[in-house]
């Protein structure tokens, strides 16, 4: 999103009269405060992962074993050196959040692009192809659907086994099908269309008809699950790290954190609350920008907000 | 209607069968196995591990063990469970009220809840109360539930020792289980103590587990209240010089509720995974919990059955919200 | 916040009194860590198990003393053991009676008879028995019962006589553990007849003092007090009834809040407060584990016994028990608990070290350190309360001699399976005594026949193996503690595994709970429990 930003100070110099459809996009996305915020603060949190080994106070596996379970620094007997605390081995909260950032962004990120590349191919095939082709890729979809994600998910990740790797591919599984649904029946929508008509009788090859004709018309529908998809990847992450079923410690993932966290919840609310918090205000930030996107995006949605 | 239902039906099949197949070869898929985890640290007999791999007929051939599976699984006979020899089925059939009971009052909690605050947001589109209640209802849409439930029992049980902290009733009332769902087996027991500790019980796990579903039904409904509330006959009604209370609750409400029909539908499939979290929590005796620590055990056929009855059930809610809606709306029917 | 405390305790007792006041007489909620598989012990191998039917439902022979390794009459009063050290002939206790329930009411007293159908279900599989039920009985297996017991004879109605294919020191203290607890020929018989052998796993009769009442899955198990129990006076309570608590956390709260007296396995986080709550007491006791390092000394460089030695002297063990077990740890220096008879007092740890480390791992040619894979379970284990907290500390110990590990888990079925395979190069895993004789620690941790099995080190050495192979026909207690101690000291000279620590057992409960005895095999049984 940290590109969008970049890119309409550009667009919106070029064209001075007529405001291109980015600049348009962005001003209708400025209306809405609260995605205005959320940006904001996610641009904060991708600097603060891309920088974590520049700007975070300590290393997120040094254990500072004088200092185990020291309250954030505010508190009474906090320390100024560890600004949210410490945990149970005496590693500094912040650091472990700021390089939690990294992994629960890449998981994101990571996930949602191997799930949409392969959930719009598929989508477009189904929608091209209404035959056998079509309806075997729906029936497949289906069954995947039939299962709640993160029972499915839970599923597929006791068949790996738990690891980083294993959590982005079972949530890039599970989402898969919301994609080839979304992208189907965008395609469907798009195909009786008189310019896709045109397309075709101009002689425009199956695949270029796919791609280059329909996909980008597509798009916008697709922009806003893969948002939501990326709140839902880290929701999800969590979860099964809280199970013990995702990333594994030490790495400083969130959803592990606040596993192992859970131990100590009567002794010190903050191994808790921090990486809590921190999910839920990530997740909120997603969606509110998914909101915002999808009202800048579809003007029919916008004007009911 | 029939040839609907029939093509509809004709749909449901393929897809059961895809996920028993799914729900085979995971288990398959799945390391270890069940005589390891229970033998933990302990020496295994080579010979000892035969005879109970025989036991349990894990030394048959993949498509022969398969071909029995489905065989059986159509007669409802879903396999023995390894850890505690009891039958699948039963062992689900125990323990899916309760699953049944906690869902019943979160989607009650998140109804009224979630209706309730979308129809205040519509109505005073863009006050404070608008923004406060979409502020809400956003962050319980975003929430952790895991980490909202550690902090509810936290808070209410533990600190201010309001609520229980777990488990279904005070163990203290020995209610014998007749239809599974505590509520009304203290109700036919004629105990009103017991019901009220039963009640007690339900408040925190069915606020976490409406959580999401309640954010989702509020969105929805003011959603689809300020698209009703601009139609021509809310505008007339308005003319007459209706109240706007009823007008609100009359004619609004009732041609809003049709599209938040359809999302309580669709939310079994939430509410089923926000389960297992939720039972995980409270150690709730259900079917969440159930299968997580069958897939710890390798209990095959229990996470086989699970994985299987789960699925059979959503594919069966999905099957009803569509065919009502088509009862309801001719046009779809005619759609597809 | 501590008077908001003391003030919800008091509150607590109060609500505990007028709850009470409902079920008639005393009824004592214990909040359990897990759902039993079943009720039929043999069948099998955890603690959670044993608890819901050998220490409530079941009598064995030959019982443990609560709270204590050592043995006592149970079902039988006494016993002979023949010249040769291969006949045992037991007496039997008269007068006992079987539970009387909605599902059988016995016609007989316990004889014989049961005795004997309780060895030939766990050693015949031709067994009528046996071949109408689904069951095996691991157990047994494991502890050689299956294969050395010749034949179990009925010389008179009270009189049994076990004959042994080999000498077994451990014989006595082998048939006091719960899968050989004494079944009911009688209900046996009658549950085949009816085709329905299964449900001795599921409603188990017994002789023991709580009669199985009811049970929902992962929710409760109901008893009631048997009011004829043998052992007169042992049985205090009218109602016992487990609360099925999966999360640690959950049942100190629940305990906290008078939900339950005793709750099982603590978290160790949580045991400060609890000790300091004025509502609640924790009595401990030593452990009988053991938690440790284990080195895979077939691979390289952990073949070289300074390597070892440079691992082992590295590892901050205080710093381990201080974090991973929160205090509630003994450091351990032996390949068995200092409560074992024969345990070697002598023996001493090689002081943490970093210069003396790298300097050995220089002498074995590898001054800049190497790589090696450290394992780490993916569950709690009672001799391990967090592994992976460990193999961090550890990861970090080794790093500062050079040595760079790579933290690997498994599920943990698949995680034993390769350890035994030999996969890893030093793994976590540990040991809870069976039946405390030392050969169930030396031998079935170190011997060379448990190399492919719970000898993770895959080290066998032959001074050590000829020591406990020795000891293992020995009758005289005395001469076999010697050979023990002998063989302590090779281990602690060739450090095949890096004993970590003994957990401490702690029972927190409420104060009124009266007469609970901490089981060092780590079970918990409510004999001779009452409450105030």
């Amino acid at each position: 999103m940290a590109q969008t930003v970049q890119t309409t100070a550009p667009v919106s110099t070029e064209v001075l009269s007529h405001p291109t459809p980015l600049h348009e996009f962005w001003l209708a996305y400025r209306a809405n405060k609260g995605a205005l915020i959320a940006l904001a603060y996610l641009v904060i949190l991708v600097l603060a992962a891309l920088l974590a080994p520049l700007i975070a106070p300590h290393s997120p596996s040094e254990q500072f074993r004088d200092f185990m379970l020291t309250p954030p620094s505010w508190m009474h007997e906090g320390h100024a050196r560890f600004l949210l605390g410490t945990d149970e081995l005496g590693r500094d909260i912040l650091s472990r959040l700021m390089h939690g950032a990294r992994l629960s962004l890449m998981i994101g990120l990571v996930s949602v692009i191997v799930s949409l590349i392969p959930g719009i191919a598929l989508g477009l095939l189904a929608a091209f192809y209404p035959g056998w082709l079509g309806t075997a890729i729906m029936r497949l979809m289906d069954i995947m659907l039939a299962l709640p994600s993160l029972l499915l998910a839970i599923a597929i990740v006791a068949v790996l086994g738990p690891g980083l790797v294993n959590t982005m591919l079972a949530l890039s599984i599970v989402t898969l099908p919301s994609y080839v649904r979304l992208t189907r029946a965008s395609a469907m929508a798009e195909l009786s269309k008189d310019y896709v008509i045109a397309a075709k009788l101009s002689g425009a090859g199956k695949v270029r008809l796919m791609f280059n004709t329909v996909l980008p018309n597509c798009m916008a529908p697709l922009i806003v699950q893969a948002t939501l998809g990326f709140s839902s990847a880290i929701l999800d992450t969590a979860a099964l790290g809280f199970l013990g079923l995702g990333v594994q410690p030490p790495l400083p993932e969130w959803g592990t954190m606040l596993a192992a966290a859970r131990d100590y919840i009567e002794r010190a609310w903050w191994v808790v609350t921090m990486p809590g918090v921190t999910i839920l205000i990530t997740v909120l930030a997603l969606n509110l920008m998914g909101d915002g996107l999808r009202d800048a995006l579809d003007p029919k949605l916008k004007r009911l907000a | 209607m029939i040839r609907f239902l029939l093509r509809r039906i004709g749909v449901v099949i393929p897809t059961f069968l895809g996920i028993t197949l799914l729900a085979f070869s995971l288990i398959h898929l799945i390391p270890g196995d069940p005589i390891l985890v229970m033998m933990g640290e302990r020496h295994i007999d080579p010979e000892f591990y035969k005879l109970s791999m025989q036991k349990l007929g894990l030394d048959q051939p993949l498509y022969l063990q398969y071909w029995h599976y489905l065989t059986h699984a159509l007669h409802g006979d879903l396999g023995v469970s390894v850890r505690s020899q009891v039958p699948v089925m039963q062992e689900f059939l125990t323990l899916f009220p309760a699953t049944v009971e906690l869902s019943i009052c979160a989607m009650i909690f998140a109804t009224i809840v979630g209706l309730g605050a979308g129809i205040i947001a519509a109505v005073k589109r863009g006050s404070v109360a608008d923004h406060g209640v979409m502020g809400v209802a956003l962050a319980g849409y975003s929430m952790p539930i895991f980490w909202w439930g550690l902090i509810l029992i936290m808070v209410f049980s533990v600190q201010l020792g309001l609520t229980p902290v777990s488990g279904r009733i005070d163990l203290l009332y020995d209610v014998t289980p007749v239809t599974g769902l505590m509520l009304v087996d203290t109700l036919l027991a004629h105990d009103m103590d017991a019901f009220k500790s039963a009640l007690e019980h339900l408040i925190l796990p069915s606020i976490v587990l409406g959580t999401i579903p309640m954010a989702v039904i509020a969105r929805m409904t003011r959603s689809s209240m300020l698209e009703v509330l601009r139609e021509d006959y809310i505008r007339t009604a308005r003319a007459k010089g209706l109240s706007t209370t009823r007008i609100v609750l009359v004619h609004g409400l009732r041609n809003a509720l049709m599209p938040v029909v359809t999302v309580i539908g669709l939310q079994v499939g939430t509410l089923l995974a926000g389960a297992v979290l939720t039972e995980t929590i409270f150690s709730w005796p259900g079917v969440g919990s159930w299968l997580i620590n069958a897939i710890g055990a390798r209990d095959y056929p229990v996470v086989q059955g699970g994985i299987l009855l789960i699925a059979t059930l959503i594919i069966f809610v999905n099957l009803l919200v569509d065919v009502l809606y088509g009862i309801i709306n001719p046009r779809i029917r005619h759609a597809r | 916040m501590k008077q908001m405390k003391a003030g919800l305790a008091l509150a607590s007792v109060l609500a505990l009194a007028t709850g009470a006041s409902l079920a008639a007489g005393k009824t004592l909620i214990y909040c359990s860590e897990g759902s039993p598989a079943g009720f039929d012990p043999a069948r099998y191998t955890a603690g959670t198990d044993f608890d819901a039917s050998a220490e409530t439902v079941y009598n064995r022979l030959v019982e443990f003393v609560p709270g204590s390794t050592q043995i006592r009459p149970g079902l039988a009063d006494k016993w002979e053991v023949s010249a040769d050290g291969r006949t045992y002939t037991f007496s039997l206790h008269k007068g006992v009676k079987f539970h009387t329930t909605p599902y059988f009411k016995p016609t007989r007293d316990f004889n014989a008879d049961d005795v004997v159908f309780t060895f030939a279900r766990l050693t015949d599989k031709n067994l009528p028995f046996n071949k109408a039920s689904n069951a095996t009985y691991p157990y047994a297996s494991d502890m050689g019962m299956d294969s050395n017991i010749a034949k179990v004879e009925k010389v008179d109605p009270y009189t049994v006589k076990v004959t042994l294919n080999k000498v077994d020191a451990a014989f006595l203290q082998n048939i006091a553990m719960s899968f050989a607890s004494v079944m009911s020929a009688e209900y046996a018989d009658q549950l085949l007849k009816a085709g329905k052998a299964e449900q001795i796993n599921t409603q188990p009769i017994g002789t023991g003092p709580f009669i199985f009442q009811a049970y929902q899955k992962d929710s409760v198990i109901r008893y009631n007090g048997n009011p004829d129990y043998w052992r007169k006076g042992e049985v205090k309570l009218d109602k016992l009834i487990f609360a099925i608590t999966t999360d640690p956390s959950v049942r100190y709260q629940k305990l906290q809040k008078g939900e339950c007296q005793i709750m099982s396995y603590p978290r160790p986080a949580d045991l400060k407060a609890m000790q300091s709550n004025p509502a609640l007491k924790v009595p401990s006791q030593a452990g009988f584990n053991l938690g440790y390092v284990s080195y895979n000394v077939t691979h390289k460089p952990l073949d070289k016994v300074e390597v070892r030695q440079a691992l082992d002297m590295a590892i901050n063990k205080k710093a381990i028990i201080d974090a991973v077990y929160q205090g509630a740890g003994q450091l351990a220096t032996n390949p068995m608990p200092p409560t074992q008879w024969s345990y070697n007092k002598t023996l001493k740890d090689a002081p943490l070290d970093v210069a003396k480390a790298k300097a050995l791992l220089a002498k074995a040619g590898l001054p800049n350190g190497f790589e090696i894979t450290l394992w780490a379970m993916p569950v709690q284990r009672p001799y391990n309360p967090n592994a992976k907290l460990m193999a961090e500390m550890i990861q970090n110990d080794w790093a500062k001699i050079g040595v760079k590990a790579k933290i690997v888990t498994y599920e943990w079925g698949e995680y034993l399976k390769r350890a035994r395979a030999g996969e890893d190069d030093a793994m976590l895993i540990g040991w809870n005594g069976d039946n405390g004789d030392p050969d169930n620690w030396l031998g079935t941790l170190l011997g060379c026949e448990a190399v492919d099995g719970n000898n993770y080190a895959k080290w066998c050495q032959k001074d050590f193996n000829d020591l406990i192979v020795k000891a293992r026909s020995l009758p005289n207690q005395a001469e076999r503690t010697k050979l023990y101690e002998q063989a302590q000291v090779i281990f602690k000279r060739e450090v095949p595994f890096t004993p970590v620590a003994h957990s401490t057992v702690y029972q927190p409960m409420r104060k009124e709970v009266d007469g609970f005895k901490i089981s060092p095999f780590g079970l918990n049984s409510f004999y001779g429990v009452g409450l105030k």
